[in-house]
Formats: C-alpha cells, sequence, structure tokens
C-alpha cells in the first residue's frame, strides 16, 4: 500500500497525466462537481457524487457510430471508429464503479459493443472509498461496501493522506509510475477508515432497505401490483431519473444530415418517454404508469432474471436527489415490496 | 482504427427488384453490391434495413433460406422508412445487417408435424419464409395448409405465388378467404378466424399464426375451441427495436427481448411473459 | 417556517371530502426524508392524515396536473394553491387547458420554500432530518451531534428571494390571510446579464446550458408547456431529438421552448426548481417579461383569467418594431 498526503494529492495527479489522460470530479460552472479532465489548476472535488455518473466514459450520452456518404443511389459506409487511448478515472465511488459491471453485462455480451469494450478496457478506474456517505446511499442494499470500492486501484483518505491499494494488473503499472510521489505505508490508517465507514453505514436512514421482494421469477407477482397507479401518478415522463443513473444504458439510433453527409448516432434514451416503444403499428406501453413500471421492473425483475440475480441499481441515490417529484427506486420498493421489507 | 466487430454497422446492400404486391405493399429484392446474398439466415428472422438520412427499421425476412441468390422483404408502407423504400427504383443501395432474433423451430418442434399457417394481411411476410422452406423440404414435414386471408383480393400479398406455386403442390391446402365481397372473386369472404372455425381443423398439427392483433385473438380462441393447446401454436410479436440484438431495450417485455428472444415465441411462453406487446 | 399548518390543510380536505365536495384531493405527500416530497392524490381522511405533508419543502405547483387530473376524475378535485401557483392557475384558465367547474381551489399562504440544494451546502450531505421551527430550519445530520441551525431566509428558493406575490389571484376559498403584490428585485438578475457584452453572454448561457442533459424535466414540469404532443417529441417536426446532435441544438431547445411561453410564462420558476443540473432557466422567461413590460406597459400573465398577452394582443399603440430594435443598446 503507497501514501501521499492531500497536501500534494496535485503531483500525484500532474504524474497520472504524465501518461495518460486522468479525469476527476472538480466543480463545474454551477459549483457541483463534473468530471472534468485534470490539468494544472484543476482542484480534486470531494463531493461524494457527481450529478452525472461516470458511465459517460464509456456509454456517452450522444456518440457517433458511423457516417454515410451517398450520390445517387450509391451509399458509402464509413466506419468512423478509432481505437482510443488509455485514460484514468479518479474519485469513482463503490457504487459507480459496481455499474461498470452492470453495464459490461449488456455491452460485453455476444455480440460484444466494441463501441463500448474498447473504452472500457481503456480506461483504469481508480475508486475512492466514502468517507461520508449520504442519508441517501443505500449501496449497501445491493452488497456494495463503500468501505471496500473496487476498481483498478483502491484509495482512502484519512484527514490528511490517501492511502492506494492497486487491484489489478493495470493498477500496479499506474501505482508504479506513483513511486516518486507516494511513499510506502502500512494498512493501520485504513483498517480505522473501514472500521469508523462500517459504522456510519449502520447508521444511515436506509440502512433496512431490503430486496427480498425482488429478483428473478417475480414478474407476475409484482407485474399487476396495484401500487403502480399511485406511484407513478405525480411522474412527469421526464428522463432525470434514467439519465442521473449510473446503470441506466437503452439507447437510441439517429441520423443526422450534416448537409455533406449522414452521421449515424446513439445516444441515450429513456423508457419513461412515451415515444420510447411507439411504432407506426401501436404502442404497447399507452400511459405513463406502464413507462413508469418498465423502469422499476426492470431494474428489480428483467435484468436479475436474466444476470444471476443481480439487480441493476447500485444504491447510489441520484434519484433521490434529483426526481423532480422525488419519486424513486427507494420508494418503489418499499411500496410494492411491502412494509416489512423497510 | 478500431478493428473490432461491430454489428451496428452494417453491410451495403442492393434493391435489384421491386413487386408491386398490394396497393400498400411492395416485396423488395436485395443483395450485395457483389450480386450475392447478403447472409445466411433462418426461417422467421429478421434484418434491419437502413437509409442513411432516414433511418432503419427492422423487418422479418420473406424468402426462404433455401433461396441461395436474394433475400426478399415485402414492407407495408407505414413509416418514415418504409414510405421512403416505397418510392425507391431498382438499383437503389440500402444498408443491411442481420440476421436477428430466434427462428421458428423448422428442423426440431416442426419436423414430422402436420402444419397449419395461418396469416392476415402484411402477416403473411414472415410465414412465406416457412411456408417456402417447408415446400423446399417437402418430405420432413406431414401435411401443410395455409388460410390467408386479407381484405380484399388486391390486398392478398404473393397472390401469384400462392396461386401458381403453393395452390398447384399436391399436398398442400391452400384456403384463401377476404374481408367482404368483390366483383372477380369466387373464393371464401369472411374474416380468418370464423374462417378458420368453419374448416375446423383436426388438432393432429402445429399452428402457426400471424397478423394483426384482432385476429390473433379470435383466431387464437378458435383454435382452443377446436382443442388445440398452447403448446402446439406458435406466433411472431412485434415492438419498436433499434439496436436488433438485446441492447437498446425498448423491446423489453418481462425479461424477454424480442429482437433476440423473439419474435417467434409458442403461446405458452408468452403466458410467462406480462401482457405488455 | 409556514403559518399555516398541516392540520389546517387537512381539515380542511377531509370535511370537503365528507361532504362530497369534491373526490380527490392534490396534495403534498410525505417522502423518506424532511425534504423529498412527491404530489400525490388523496381520496380520504385516512389518507390525507397517514402521508399528507405542509412544510417547508412543498415547492410543487399542482396547476399543471389539473389538466390532467381532471380527465381523469369524475367529481371535484381540491387543490391547494399558493399565490404564486394561482398565476399559472389563472393562465392554464385563460388557455381553455382545464374545466374549472372540475375543480375546488383552495388558496393557501406560502411564506417561502426552502431549496434543500442550498441547505447541503451549507450542512453538506447526510442530512437524518429537518425541523421548520420559527424563522429557522434545525438540521441534524449524520456527522454532528447538534443539530446545525439554518435562517431560512438563507436557504430560501430563488424564486422566493424574488417572490412576486404573496396574493392569490385565484381561489374558491381562501385559508389564512391574504397577501400583497410584492415589490420583487427579480428583474435584477436580468439586468446583469443585458450588461455583459454580448460574447460575455454568451459565454455565460454556453456554460449554463452545455451542462443540459435534455431530461425534459423543465418542459414537462412547465404550466406553459401543455401541448398536447411537443414539437421536440413529433418525429414528423425535423427537430425532434432526445439528446442534441451539437452544441447548437442544446441551445435551440431552451430558446425555443422560452420563445413558445413569452407572454404566457408566470415565473412560476418550476423549470429552475427541477433542473437536475441547476440551470437558471427562468433567466429566460424572465428576460422576455421584462422585455414585454418595457415594449409594451406591464404585464404578468396569469395575474387576471382571460386577459389577452400583449404579444397575442395587437393594438395601434403597439412599439414598432423598428423601435425595439433601436432600443436594443438601452433597454437590452
Amino acid at each position: 500500500m503507497r501514501k501521499c498526503s492531500l497536501d500534494t494529492i496535485n503531483h500525484v495527479f500532474a504524474e497520472i497525466a504524465a501518461g495518460s489522460a486522468l479525469y476527476l470530479p472538480a466543480d463545474g460552472t454551477d459549483g457541483k462537481a463534473v468530471y472534468t479532465r485534470w490539468q494544472e489548476g484543476v482542484e480534486w472535488s470531494r463531493a461524494l457524487n457527481t450529478v452525472r455518473s461516470p458511465k459517460d466514459f464509456f456509454f456517452p450520452q450522444t456518440e457517433n457510430l458511423m457516417e454515410f456518404k451517398t450520390s445517387g443511389k450509391n451509399i458509402e459506409i464509413i466506419d468512423t471508429r478509432d481505437e482510443g487511448e488509455d485514460f484514468v478515472i479518479f474519485g469513482v465511488r463503490a457504487c459507480d464503479v459496481k455499474s461498470f459491471d452492470i453495464l459490461d453485462r449488456v455491452f460485453l455480451k455476444e455480440p460484444i459493443d466494441s463501441y463500448y469494450a474498447s473504452k472500457r478496457e481503456h480506461g483504469i478506474i481508480i475508486s475512492v472509498a466514502c468517507s461520508r456517505p449520504s442519508e441517501t446511499c443505500f449501496c449497501k442494499t445491493f452488497g456494495i461496501n463503500p468501505a471496500e470500492p473496487a476498481g483498478d486501484i483502491s484509495v482512502w483518505q484519512s484527514e490528511n493522506e490517501l492511502f492506494w491499494q492497486a487491484n489489478t494488473e493495470k493498477g500496479e503499472a499506474v501505482l508504479n509510475r506513483l513511486t516518486s510521489v507516494t511513499e510506502e505505508a502500512d494498512d493501520s490508517a485504513v483498517v480505522a477508515e473501514k472500521e469508523k465507514i462500517g459504522k456510519i453505514m449502520d447508521k444511515l436512514p436506509l440502512a433496512g432497505l431490503k430486496t427480498d421482494a425482488f429478483g428473478a421469477g417475480k414478474t407476475m407477482d409484482l407485474f399487476e401490483s396495484p401500487y403502480w397507479d399511485s406511484l407513478s401518478e405525480a411522474c412527469l415522463g421526464c428522463g432525470t431519473c434514467t439519465f442521473v443513473c449510473p446503470t441506466c444504458q437503452c439507447y437510441d439510433i439517429k441520423d443526422f444530415d450534416t448537409g455533406s453527409g449522414v452521421v449515424r448516432f446513439r445516444c441515450w434514451d429513456s423508457c419513461m418517454y412515451s415515444d420510447f416503444t411507439r411504432m407506426s403499428a401501436g404502442q404497447p406501453r399507452l400511459t405513463q404508469r406502464e413507462r413508469f413500471r418498465q423502469r422499476f421492473m426492470h431494474k428489480l425483475v428483467y435484468y436479475p432474471e436474466n444476470n444471476d440475480g443481480m439487480f441493476s441499481c447500485v444504491g447510489c441515490g441520484r434519484c433521490l436527489a434529483k426526481c423532480p417529484i422525488s419519486m424513486n427506486i427507494v420508494k418503489v420498493m418499499k411500496t410494492i415490496g411491502g412494509k416489512e421489507h423497510e | 482504427m478500431n478493428n473490432r466487430e461491430e454489428t451496428l454497422i452494417p453491410k451495403l446492400g442492393v434493391i435489384t427488384d421491386i413487386r408491386i404486391d398490394t396497393p400498400d405493399i411492395k416485396t423488395f429484392r436485395v443483395v450485395t453490391p457483389d450480386g450475392v446474398k447478403p447472409f445466411t439466415h433462418r426461417p422467421g428472422q429478421c434484418a434491419m434495413l437502413s437509409v442513411p438520412g432516414v433511418g432503419e427499421a427492422m423487418f422479418s425476412i420473406t424468402s426462404s433460406p433455401t433461396n441461395e441468390e436474394y433475400m426478399e422483404f415485402s414492407i407495408k408502407k407505414c413509416g418514415c422508412v418504409t414510405e421512403w423504400l416505397h418510392q425507391a427504383e431498382p438499383g437503389q443501395q440500402i444498408t443491411i445487417r442481420g440476421p436477428y432474433g430466434k427462428p421458428f423451430p423448422v428442423d426440431d418442434e416442426f419436423a414430422g408435424k402436420n402444419l397449419l399457417f395461418i396469416a392476415g394481411g402484411v402477416g403473411l411476410a414472415p410465414l412465406r419464409s416457412v411456408i417456402n422452406y417447408c415446400r423446399h423440404y417437402r418430405d420432413r414435414y406431414g401435411k401443410i395448409d395455409i388460410v390467408y386471408g386479407s381484405r380484399s383480393k388486391d390486398d392478398l400479398l404473393d397472390y401469384k405465388e400462392i396461386i401458381d406455386e403453393w395452390a398447384n403442390d399436391n399436398d398442400v391446402n391452400v384456403h384463401l378467404t377476404i374481408d367482404r365481397e368483390q366483383d372477380g372473386w369466387d373464393g371464401h369472404v369472411g374474416f380468418v378466424p370464423n374462417y378458420v372455425k368453419e374448416l375446423g381443423f383436426d388438432t393432429d398439427k402445429t399452428a402457426i399464426l400471424c397478423g394483426p392483433p384482432i385476429m390473433i385473438k379470435f383466431t387464437l380462441e378458435g383454435l382452443y375451441a377446436l382443442g388445440f393447446e398452447k403448446e402446439q401454436i406458435y406466433t411472431t410479436l412485434e415492438m419498436r427495436m433499434k439496436c436488433g440484438v438485446g441492447k437498446c431495450g425498448r423491446c423489453n417485455v418481462g425479461s424477454k427481448y424480442i429482437c433476440k428472444d423473439g419474435p417467434v415465441f409458442r403461446f405458452d411462453e408468452l403466458d410467462e411473459l406480462p401482457d405488455e406487446y | 417556517m409556514q403559518k399555516i399548518t398541516r392540520e389546517q390543510l387537512i381539515e380542511k380536505a377531509s370535511a370537503l371530502l365528507a361532504d362530497g365536495t369534491v373526490k380527490q384531493v392534490l396534495g403534498w405527500a410525505k417522502g423518506e426524508f424532511d425534504y423529498d416530497i412527491t404530489p400525490a392524490v388523496f381520496e380520504s381522511a385516512e389518507e390525507l392524515n397517514a402521508n399528507f405533508v405542509w412544510s417547508d419543502f412543498c415547492g410543487a405547483n399542482f396547476s399543471k396536473y389539473l389538466v390532467s387530473k381532471t380527465r381523469k376524475c369524475d367529481g371535484k378535485i381540491l387543490v391547494f394553491l399558493k399565490p404564486c401557483d394561482t398565476y399559472s392557475f389563472n393562465q392554464l384558465l385563460t388557455e381553455h387547458r382545464f374545466d374549472r367547474e372540475k375543480v375546488y381551489a383552495v388558496g393557501i399562504p406560502c411564506e417561502g420554500m426552502a431549496d434543500i440544494a442550498k441547505i447541503k451546502e451549507i450542512c453538506a450531505d447526510g442530512i437524518a432530518s429537518i425541523d421548520c421551527e420559527g424563522d429557522a430550519l434545525k438540521v441534524h445530520t449524520l456527522y454532528d451531534d447538534e443539530p446545525v441551525c439554518v435562517p431560512a431566509a438563507d436557504v430560501l428558493a430563488e424564486r422566493c428571494v424574488n417572490c412576486k406575490s404573496k396574493k392569490h389571484v385565484a381561489y374558491d376559498e381562501l385559508l389564512g390571510e391574504e397577501g400583497e403584490v410584492l415589490d420583487s428585485a427579480r428583474f435584477d438578475e436580468v439586468a446583469k446579464l443585458e450588461a455583459m457584452t454580448p460574447d460575455e453572454r454568451f459565454a455565460f448561457w454556453q456554460g449554463e446550458l452545455s451542462r443540459c442533459i435534455r431530461c425534459n424535466a423543465c418542459r414537462n414540469v412547465c404550466p406553459a408547456c401543455t401541448c398536447e404532443k411537443c414539437v421536440f417529441d413529433n418525429p414528423n417536426s425535423g427537430v425532434e431529438n432526445k439528446s442534441p446532435a451539437n452544441s447548437f441544438e442544446e441551445k435551440m431547445f431552451h430558446i425555443i421552448r422560452a420563445f413558445h411561453v413569452a407572454g404566457r410564462c408566470t415565473d412560476c420558476g418550476e423549470c429552475s426548481r427541477v433542473c437536475p443540473q441547476h440551470i437558471p432557466l427562468h433567466l429566460l422567461n424572465r428576460k422576455f417579461i421584462k422585455d414585454i413590460d418595457n415594449f409594451y406597459g406591464e404585464y404578468q400573465a396569469g395575474a387576471e383569467e382571460g386577459s389577452r398577452a400583449p404579444l397575442v394582443d395587437y393594438t395601434t399603440e403597439d412599439i414598432e418594431p423598428g423601435e425595439v430594435f433601436d432600443r436594443r443598446d438601452t433597454d437590452a
């Protein structure tokens, strides 16, 4: 294990950035943390969460897939993909690191999505343990321990120091480059920090949230629950929950005429939107109730059914903080799952 | 340059022939620019066709896999991509990718069985691939009955092929019907579900249904009344699709993705899905 | 802290449900925490007693919900309206967006709503509970033994800091005391933008709008956005987009929306309240309001049911387009 003082953290960042692009949470134009490319002068924000999750790095909101040139009846298909370069993301929280596993099970399943795969292979993740979890955190419900964040390197904070532990070969390689700006450390401070985080986790208001009512095989039990009506009653049908969610990965593919050609791009889409399933032949999800139900059934039942029981939620709390009407997965789980699951 | 395989990047296709089937359905013959079939498929599978700048859409492959020269798509005019295709001329290039989806179990569950195909309107398009496959390997199947109906004689898809080829097969029974009386039509008049009941099939068959939801609903009732079990009846589902490989999310019904786990389903399998398709 | 109490509102709603005046009550339902309150429909006194809340976190404006809820309910709906909500209510009536006969509007006074984001700036994350006491909020956190005392005035939502009116302009019944139209400083922020050079202003909006994630929360919550089918959702419009293909499209969405609601926006501030990216979208609308005031005389959308907005009401005194152009530098 290596350590560095918080005062010299920018030296460490400079060392990392000398090798490959480094992104970390920094204050954005609204003062809220946003992943930013590090350069001299950019200060790491220790805020618990970014508004946008780091899924952007592997599955950006918009991404060009290919281009076309047309002339007369002829079409030319241009493969615009490039292999990309290594990059490092620092400051990823345990919940968000777990979200990458959830995305992997969609995008890296055959046929592998090459756009996602190449970014995923080039990305090096440095996670940071959560010293101050928030009231909106419920990662523990999904088996995530914020004191033991995964990733290529895990980092723990003490009052004045950061402790670095490589978990993978990729992480080892990065840490080896940092010998001049870090020093060898024992794990006593980290053990103490983990214990401290453990105690806070038990005190969190959502600590008791259970998943027992959900998971594979629950489709027919839950699909016609009478509570979907009241839960979706005030839903605005916006895409906020979807877009801030680190595990939502539905997308649309669209063509854009640039004037000199056509760019086919993909962009995030939301099952909360009415046109998500609308066809010329009809609309299988007629009202917001059906769309709302789809989002939660997918996270809590359908995804686990296809993925060995793994839920498609990491308890990051972004939807709790951002939904315009404060409706969210916790309220859904408590209502649909019954009071005994609180 | 990224050398990985990518299913979202299509191949080029060329429309070599356009047949006007009905007032709103045309059948497009597609090959690669080298003049060969774009890829091999199984009966019931689909392909994504696109016109750059207009969009991409999923269509069932109408031609049989046993046709080794080209692919055909019978396409009804009902949206942006289809409208564009309808005004296209032979020689037009498009893009194509696939094959996608789970095919009909023609080589296992259908093998040795008597087959009853029931289609309405453009619903014949996905079944034509299966019918011609089964006709090609005729000795692998028992009796074949085809019930097909549409609004009028002019709206019957593949009419020429049905009359000249299918109806001339010695051991294929074709039963055509149209919704209303029409000059020059001396065949059966009436809706498909009623015709199925009138024909009164034995339950020693596997039924394959494709057509508008209302037709499916009433035909199913008729088949159940005749004693058919859910395990004997197959159909195809339709949902909006973008990726074709179970990732973009919009064709998700329960834990299934219609693009990859369907579009072919047996009715007992549908019982396990929520009613949202 | 609010002067009218939760109990008074529950009592009123229960009585109106009991005597059959209304069939449903549109109110605020409690959440997991003290601040995450959800709009909800209540149909009985039991439901009200169990879940209804009224606190400094009841910002949601229910007026727009009336468009869909009145269509679904076969009786009358009780709606609680804060003073600013009544302007949206009137504006929707002016545009014939719901049936007035199906609504029983109860005006309630409002002392201003708290902005949880501002509270979190002071107390950081880990808020266990918030007690509203007098002019202060007592915030209990997971990390402090003693509650943090925050003056309510310091964490008021922006729209409440610049409250334009404590007066209800529409209701069937009023609870508590009626207030006055206020002399608000709401155009000061617009004046600051106007004082910028065009380049500075462009950079300002570029910085703000670049954060937009196109979630449509601003549009979907906006009481002036009640088109059955928005042009940005219509695949045949040519401008339908879920996500910008380039940075121009982002600005186009917000600017087109601001134009579309110009003269009809009551400045309720819901757009900025719900924006997950804290984009001050209300400033775009407020600029239009300020310009309309300058060019056509003061006009407050929603102040009077049935009033014709200057932009849709031609008079011979209307300012000439050329004059607007000439005055662009002085009034900007």
